[in-house]
């Protein structure tokens, strides 16, 4: 274990970033629902509708955890926020374990730290601190905003504990997973699984009777009961499974060797049957636009499954109306013309993550590789966003279809969700358009490449805070999503949709006509 | 004979940094030429502005006659390369990516292939996140040496390889020389380059301050020498060409500029030679003295 404080020491300073941001993000999330709690229901009344219409809706139950103390401000905040925020610690707790352990093994720095004085176990217990570090920072901050906020003493403590608790168990997770996967990215996968697989358990528990919840770490910490007569044994669950998973982890480390997991990589195919940048290109980005498009699937589900009762939902507190109001008509068109834009802004996110493969390709120096051969700049970026375009079409479409699909299932009202689904499929090109501003940007220059996520973030912003703030129109309107027609709530209007097309194939020649023009890295 | 390389003035700038200042770099067809210079010294750049990667601020850069960039996609299908850090997708085997690679430069020598597979004993199942550096090498190495090409440039190939797949990799080039391919070998290892290269260029700081035969270059250093006299020399020192000379009694050692040699051996005979030994300057000397000049000029 020599070393294990130094090396503690170093990667806090190395992570204090993104430490920041993960904590910051994660206690912004338990915050804002208090907030937006007291903002979308100005009265208590309001508050009682809203929850006697979430208990009697299975899929809210499902989506976000079981129904306590709804009408509550701080029973809404952990109905809300329980879940989401079990996942986030999650993940940070996994980033940061694969980060210090399989990640290190695979560039080689961990040798280097190797060869100098420290123990055998110094670099996973450095990195299990780190993670410790992590949650405890979380789940205290978490408790003490909500305490801010002015939310009762012992239920902010235990959902700030819950989220830590989570954060720890799926840290272990990870901690084991990195023992035993091929690589570092498949010790991700395999902890993200876990944490969908924990996340499915206590939607089909939460639902039924229950039972399946106990077998989720997520469903331990809402088992906890914060702001609802809380409940403390249920946090020795977590406690026990992250020390018998810790164990487990160190005994496996002793059983592999560094660089390499327990599962040594399967061997692949002597012959190669790729052939071209088209299938290069696709075999390199398939499992991302698959992942994508179960995940707008399920999403478009979860939204369209909320049904025809979102008058309670909503409430009548000016923000909410400017939210969910916006464009006028009936309350279940704007909610829903709402919603579409929110798929279309997440399909915007795979979007522009595939054009940025681009940039990965370039620099990891695969493109200087590939672009050695008789494969040229333009063919090679063109297979790379083919896939992005034919990949967003499929991913909208899936979210249009698990929208129409899920309010079809719940009112049984096939005209109106196909409305709907239609609706949510016209955002394919605002989608594009921000794939079509990254593709400019990195070809101009490589480090611009993110310009993508600004925009995105910014329409998000437009989206939810754009009325509030009380935005100029011209200045929302950068937004492709803003600058179209909110259907059903206002009608189509083909004028922009057919500019912003245009608009599309014009940032898509430029930044091709760019990247012939620049240095690869 | 056809010049497959013709560099000459060339300027690349990164920002505000000057990474080529003026470089010539000229490569017959059929040639074997040594592509040597320091750490940070503008072979990498040069290779890459080769290639059409980087785009050349001034200077004429020719490849097989053509504008390298311009023509970029059409010229490398008659030339493979092996970068000096290789890194390849860490999910595709070794195999996939041979072929892969093979197939976009429009097809490679199935024999070629296989045969080369063998003799660099490389395992083409295993993904490339498992293979070392040596390995990742290999499967650049077999992917360039398969293609069925004209041009072969090999930056800095055998870092990684132990000595035993050195010696393949040296009889591979020995064949592509047979079969009258040309090769830009950007080294390191001054004895693969004394094997392997019939012309070298020397580049300092971005700028080629050496370059043609190594019988030429051997021309511009020094030999040493240690004679024993029968009578203690004197007037060594008036010479021209004579450096760091030492005269213990009757044993002279000096080291004479090459093309003084012969004013050097006349003046030591005049003094009763009994025993000389000459040594001629080692590549290592060469280099050592272009390496580490202070001025490049």
């Amino acid at each position: 274990m020599t070393g294990t404080l130094t090396l503690l020491r170093f990667h806090l300073r190395r992570d204090r970033l993104m430490l920041t941001w993960w904590v910051l993000g994660g206690v912004l999330l338990y915050y804002s629902q208090a907030v937006s709690t007291d903002s979308l229901y100005a009265t208590q009344a309001e508050l009682d509708r809203a929850a006697r219409g979430i208990k009697s809706n299975v899929a809210f139950i499902a989506m976000a955890g079981p129904a306590r103390a709804l009408d509550t401000i701080g029973g809404q905040v952990a109905w809300q926020a329980a879940a989401f925020g079990a996942v986030v610690a999650g993940l940070m707790s996994m980033f940061l374990v694969v980060r210090h352990t399989r990640a290190e093994e695979e560039n080689g720095r961990d040798e280097l730290v190797r060869a100098a004085v420290v123990g055998r176990y110094a670099p996973v217990a450095a990195a299990a601190l780190v993670v410790v570090v992590a949650n405890v920072l979380l789940g205290s901050l978490v408790a003490a905003s909500l305490l801010s906020y002015g939310l009762p003493g012992a239920g902010s403590w235990a959902l700030g504990l819950a989220a830590a608790l989570a954060g720890l168990v799926f840290g272990a997770v990870a901690l084991v997973a990195v023992q035993v996967a091929e690589g570092s990215r498949a010790a991700v996968g395999m902890t993200c699984a876990a944490i969908a697989v924990a996340y499915l358990l206590r939607a089909v528990g939460d639902t039924g009777d229950g039972a399946l919840s106990w077998l989720s770490p997520i469903g331990w910490g809402q088992s906890m009961r914060p702001y609802a007569d809380e409940s403390w044994r249920p946090a020795l669950l977590s406690v026990a499974a992250v020390v018998v998973l810790a164990a487990v982890a160190v005994r496996l480390l002793d059983r592999r060797d560094l660089g390499s997991g327990l599962w040594a990589t399967r061997p692949g195919p002597g012959r190669g049957r790729l052939g071209s940048s088209w299938g290069l290109a696709w075999r390199l980005q398939r499992g991302s636009v698959v992942g994508w498009l179960v995940g707008l699937l399920l999403g478009g589900l979860a939204f369209g499954s909320i049904g025809d009762d979102v008058g309670d939902l909503v409430g009548d507190s000016s923000f909410s109306q400017d939210v969910f109001a916006q464009g006028g008509g009936s309350i279940v068109d704007s909610f829903y013309a709402t919603l579409a834009v929110m798929l279309g802004l997440l399909a915007a996110g795979f979007t522009i993550s595939s054009v940025l493969r681009l940039r990965g390709e370039e620099s990891d120096h695969f493109a200087e590789l590939l672009l050695s051969t008789g494969l040229s700049r333009r063919r090679w970026a063109v297979s790379h966003l083919a896939v992005a375009v034919i990949g967003t079409v499929a991913v909208v479409a899936a979210g249009a279809l698990g929208l129409g699909l899920g309010f079809a299932l719940v009112t049984g009202d096939v005209g109106t969700a196909a409305t709907f689904a239609a609706a949510a499929s016209a955002y394919v090109v605002p989608a594009l358009v921000l794939g079509g501003v990254t593709t400019l940007a990195w070809s101009l220059r490589s480090a611009w490449a993110r310009a993508g996520w600004v925009l995105l973030v910014f329409g998000l912003v437009v989206l939810l805070f754009g009325a509030t703030l009380q935005l100029p129109g011209w200045l929302m309107d950068l937004s492709p999503f803003n600058a179209l027609a909110l259907v059903p709530a206002e009608s189509f209007s083909p004028g922009p949709w057919i500019g912003q097309a245009v608009l599309v194939a014009v940032l898509g020649i430029a930044g091709i006509a760019a990247l012939e023009r620049r240095d690869i890295d | 004979m056809d010049t497959v390389i013709d560099v000459s003035g060339l300027v690349k700038r990164f920002g505000r940094s000057t990474a080529l200042d003026g470089l010539d770099l000229r490569v017959p067809a059929g040639e074997v030429h040594g592509f040597l210079g320091p750490n940070g010294s503008g072979k990498s750049t040069t290779i890459r502005v080769l290639l059409g990667l980087l785009r050349a601020d001034g200077g004429a850069v020719s490849l097989f006659g053509r504008d390298p960039w311009r023509d970029a996609a059409e010229l490398h299908r008659r030339l493979a390369y092996v970068p000096g850090d290789v890194d390849l997708w860490p999910n595709l085997s070794g195999g996939e990516i041979i072929d892969l690679l093979g197939r976009l430069r429009g097809g490679l020598d199935e024999s070629r292939r296989a045969d080369l597979v063998e003799r660099f004993e490389l395992d083409p199942t295993k993904k490339a996140r498992t293979y070392s550096k040596g390995n990742r090498q290999k499967v650049a190495l077999v992917a360039a040496l398969a293609a069925d090409v004209e041009l072969l440039i090999l930056d800095e190939p055998t870092s990684g390889l132990d000595p035993l797949m050195e010696a393949v990799f040296t009889d591979c080039v020995d064949e592509l020389k047979d079969a009258g391919r040309s090769v830009l070998l950007s080294s390191h290892i001054l004895a693969e380059v004394e094997r392997l290269c019939d012309t070298v260029s020397i580049i300092r700081a971005g700028r080629t301050v050496e370059s043609g035969t190594l019988a030429d270059l051997r021309h511009l250093t020094r030999t040493s020498i240690t004679a024993e006299l029968a009578a203690t020399p004197t007037g060594l020192e008036r010479l021209e060409g004579v450096h760091d000379l030492a005269v213990q009694g009757v044993r002279a050692t000096f080291e004479v500029d090459t093309v003084h040699l012969g004013d050097a051996l006349a003046a030591l005979g005049g003094f009763g030679v009994r025993s000389l030994t000459s040594r001629p300057p080692t590549l290592e000397e060469l280099f050592l003295r272009h390496y580490s000049a202070e001025d490049p000029a």
